[in-house]
């Protein structure tokens, strides 16, 4: 099953390489990695997507809280929650294939950000399952550019990952 | 006043009253080297090459309870201690490990003698650390200590670069350190305490089952305290030994792969399990399902929660200190009074004498060839139990493991988890260091002990008194023993050809040689090895033994622990309960 983690880290040099070693050591899937640092700038927040068996997902969030750096791990699935990223996406716009792209990206609530005679760029933001179906929706021949940040996630209400 | 990054290196480890330092020297530490020319806290040993450096260190600590350190150069030194680290790692023994780098603006060229040691460390060191300026220096030794040796305990890794050692800065040993991201269990969870409590009043067929964290753990009397209150049998894994009596009644000796048949067959068919310190290895449990086809419950008392339920679910986990939390468990039998059956204890102990009766390690010593399992025994003979013991990995590892009953933890010194050939010698070295007026011996093969042989040089150089007893089979005789069992006899690269003469060879390094190719000659040979004349000097005694000798029992790799092969002796034998009378229905 799919699940996202939340972790805090010293946002210390070598941090991430140890969290990213641990995951291919120990033969862990990554769908999906963002980290930066809080309001806090000695903190990084970082979410993983990851996938596995229930046993898997507990041995990753152990091994994950072992090593030293990493303050708090909490598994986002095990209540609500909610999960955004952030596409930008360049596609061709030329002749009459302009009007249809905006509208496009106005129904997914997307902006366009830049804009040149033949193309516009996309900035569109929501759960990943919004963004692949922008990308479903146009015609592959059109899309020149994607880059994805991956999930970023955080809990609802008063569920709160604070040292 | 300001001092250098290098004298700040050695009053670090005097802080941390460091009295050994196993290191080689190179480009990266002289200014490292150069300090400790002139210091006089502690003593520098210097080793052949630097996988002896780490495994000294290890053997220092595992012996002793103190924290072994290394000095590593930068590249090829670096690189050649990462099997000692690896080494440590899959035993969880606190070792600090310092090495050195390029300069600063160095890093990343591909400057001489550069290598990425926090990279390539990584996956095998508890932790690491890069330490870019001088000014933290002083701290990240503090902290490198007091990870090492908390929690689960592991190797650390200091990397310095060499500009560092150089530069100048005031010292200031922090008294205390906190990590905020690093907070160990101690205690455990008393709710979980009382509900282990609680199983074991229940249980009809209890069963302890101690690993290496109860000797590193120092737990050995609340273990044996626990143990002898309850009046259960217990087993040890090959870490453990020593953490319960070798020679005590309610051992069952070691379980596993090459366990009794006795620890075997209880720890399929107990119904309560207490596991202490133990991570349910592969090389124990073998299979998990098989292990669990049998119903018992279990309770998992562990410091590190990602030990627990990794291979097995259990019924009761319970994270802490393995040292507080079994005091707390005989503590609250103590009081609660709670105590299992009497008569289905009685009737559980029927039955392990029964297992015990036919003797799975049994064997006949002839007078023509030498068996290893009898050197084994003599060994213990004539050390009075006592000697602590160092190994490589085969065959005689094994029986090593089987014949020598250990007394004490930390008497037993081997490389469980990764199964480093070449242990041995170094190993013996650094227990020797810890504990100068014990007896060590290395119990070793012909093809282990070539793998770090040069250390009979440094032996030399520092008077370290050890006794090699080498079981020389001429094979590589565990690889052998597989080929014999898996591979059709096929012996595939597994004969030691063109030997050195070993006798020569330790007089070529100025010890004591002796061959000895009789079993008459067995006990005199040790008896003079370790006699008050040749107690300052190193005996290497070379026992030509049995070639086709095999370790038995064996569970061979997806067989339960009830499917074991057992020796000669014991072959056909039924491997369950014997009498279908006493009630072995499910507990739970
Ligand atoms: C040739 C060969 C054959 C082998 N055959 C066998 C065999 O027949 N039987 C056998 O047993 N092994 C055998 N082994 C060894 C095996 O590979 C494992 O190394 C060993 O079984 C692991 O021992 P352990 O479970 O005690 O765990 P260790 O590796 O000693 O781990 C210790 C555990 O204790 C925990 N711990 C540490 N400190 C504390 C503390 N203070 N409080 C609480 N918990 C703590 C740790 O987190 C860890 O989970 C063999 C090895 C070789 C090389
Ligand atoms: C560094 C290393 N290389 C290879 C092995 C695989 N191996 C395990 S036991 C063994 C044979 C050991 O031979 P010897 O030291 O003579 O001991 P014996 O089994 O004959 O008692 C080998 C090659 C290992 N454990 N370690
Ligand atoms: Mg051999």
């Amino acid at each position: 099953m799919r699940h996202i983690l939340s972790i805090l880290i010293e946002n210390e040099a070598g941090a991430l390489s140890r969290v990213t070693g641990l995951f291919s050591a120990r033969g862990y899937n990554i769908d999906s990695l963002t980290v930066q640092t809080t309001e806090d700038p000695t903190m990084s927040r970082m979410t993983i997507v990851t996938h596995g068996s229930d046993d898997i997902i507990e041995q990753i969030t152990k091994q994950l809280n072992k090593l030293v750096e990493v303050v708090k791990v909490i598994d986002l699935n095990e209540a609500d929650h909610i999960e955004r990223e952030l596409m930008l996406i360049k596609v061709r716009a030329t002749g009459k294939e302009r009007d249809e792209m905006k509208r496009m990206a106005d129904i997914f609530r997307g902006r366009i950000i830049d804009v040149t005679e033949k193309s516009y760029t996309v900035e569109l933001t929501g759960p990943g399952e919004k963004l692949d179906a922008f990308i479903k929706a146009l015609d592959p021949a059109t899309i020149l550019e994607t880059v994805r940040t991956g999930a970023s996630g955080i809990g609802r209400g008063e569920r709160i990952l604070k040292i | 006043m300001e001092i250098s990054g290098a004298e700040i290196v050695t009053r670090c480890l005097k802080e941390e009253g460091v009295e050994f330092v196993f290191g080689y020297p190179g480009g990266a530490v002289l200014e490292i080297y150069d300090a400790i020319h002139k210091q006089d806290f502690f003593k520098h040993v210097l080793v052949r090459h630097e996988q002896a450096a780490v495994h000294a260190a290890d053997a220092y600590s595992r012996s002793s309870n103190k924290v072994g350190v290394a000095l590593l150069t930068s590249g090829p030194g670096a690189t050649n201690g990462i099997t000692g680290i690896a080494t440590a790692y899959m035993d969880s023994i606190p070792l600090i490990v310092i090495s050195g780098q390029v300069g600063t603006p160095m890093i990343g060229s591909d400057a001489f003698q550069e290598v990425d040691m926090v990279g390539c460390s990584r996956p095998i060191v508890k932790h690491n650390f890069l330490v870019k300026d001088v000014r933290d220096l002083a701290a990240t030794f503090k902290k490198a200590f007091h990870i090492a040796t908390t929690g689960r305990p592991g190797p650390v890794v200091i990397d310095i670069p060499k500009d560092v050692t150089i530069h100048k800065t005031s010292f200031d040993y922090p008294k205390s350190v906190s990590i905020r991201s690093y907070n160990p269990p101690v205690k455990g969870h008393p709710g979980q305490i009382k509900k282990a409590a609680q199983l074991l009043a229940d249980a009809k067929r209890p069963f302890v089952y101690v690993g290496g964290g109860a000797v590193i753990g120092n737990a050995g009397a609340e273990v044996t305290e626990l143990v002898k209150l309850l009046n259960i049998p217990c087993t040890n894994t090959l870490m453990g030994l020593g953490a319960l009596d070798g020679t005590d009644p309610n051992f069952v000796g070691m379980l596993g792969m090459h366990g009794t048949y006795e620890a075997n067959l209880a720890m399929q068919y107990c119904d309560v399990l207490i596991a202490v310190g133990a991570r349910f290895d592969d090389r124990v449990i073998s299979v998990p399902n098989q292990f669990l086809s049998q119903a018992k419950k279990i309770v998992h008392i562990d410091i590190d929660p990602s030990s627990i339920a990794k291979r097995v679910k259990v019924d009761v986990p319970i994270v802490g200190d393995v040292k507080s939390v079994v005091g707390d468990l005989v503590n609250l039998l103590k009081e609660s009074g709670q105590r299992p059956n009497e008569k289905a204890l009685a009737g559980w102990w029927e039955q392990i004498n029964e297992w015990r009766k036919p003797n799975s390690l049994l064997y006949t010593q002839d007078t023509e060839i030498i068996k290893p399992q009898y050197v084994v025994q003599k060994l213990w003979e004539v050390t009075d139990g006592q000697a602590i013991v160092t190994s490589d990995v085969g065959q005689h590892q094994m029986f090593a493991a089987q014949y020598y009953k250990f007394r004490r933890p930390r008497q037993w010194i081997n490389s469980g988890g990764l199964g480093t050939m070449g242990f041995g010698l170094p190993a013996a070295m650094g227990a020797q260091m810890a504990n100068p007026y014990a007896q060590v011996a290395c119990i070793t093969g012909e093809a282990s002990i070539q793998m770090n042989i040069q250390e009979l040089s440094t032996c030399k150089q520092y008077h370290i008194p050890v006794k090699i007893v080498n079981l020389n089979n001429r094979y590589l005789g565990m690889v052998r023993q597989w080929q014999e069992f898996f591979y059709g006899n096929r012996y595939s690269e597994s004969y030691m050809d063109a030997l050195p003469d070993f006798v020569k060879l330790a007089e070529a390094y100025g010890h004591i040689g002796m061959k000895i190719e009789k079993p008459s000659d067995v006990e005199p040979a040790l008896r003079e090895a370790f006699s008050e004349k040749l107690k300052d000097r190193l005996v290497f005694l070379d026992f030509i033994t049995d070639q086709k000798a095999n370790v038995f029992p064996m569970v061979q790799n997806g067989k339960g622990l009830n499917q074991m092969d057992l020796p000669e002796h014991m072959r056909g034998m039924q491997q369950v309960p014997f009498e279908n009378n006493r009630d072995y229905g499910n507990l739970c």
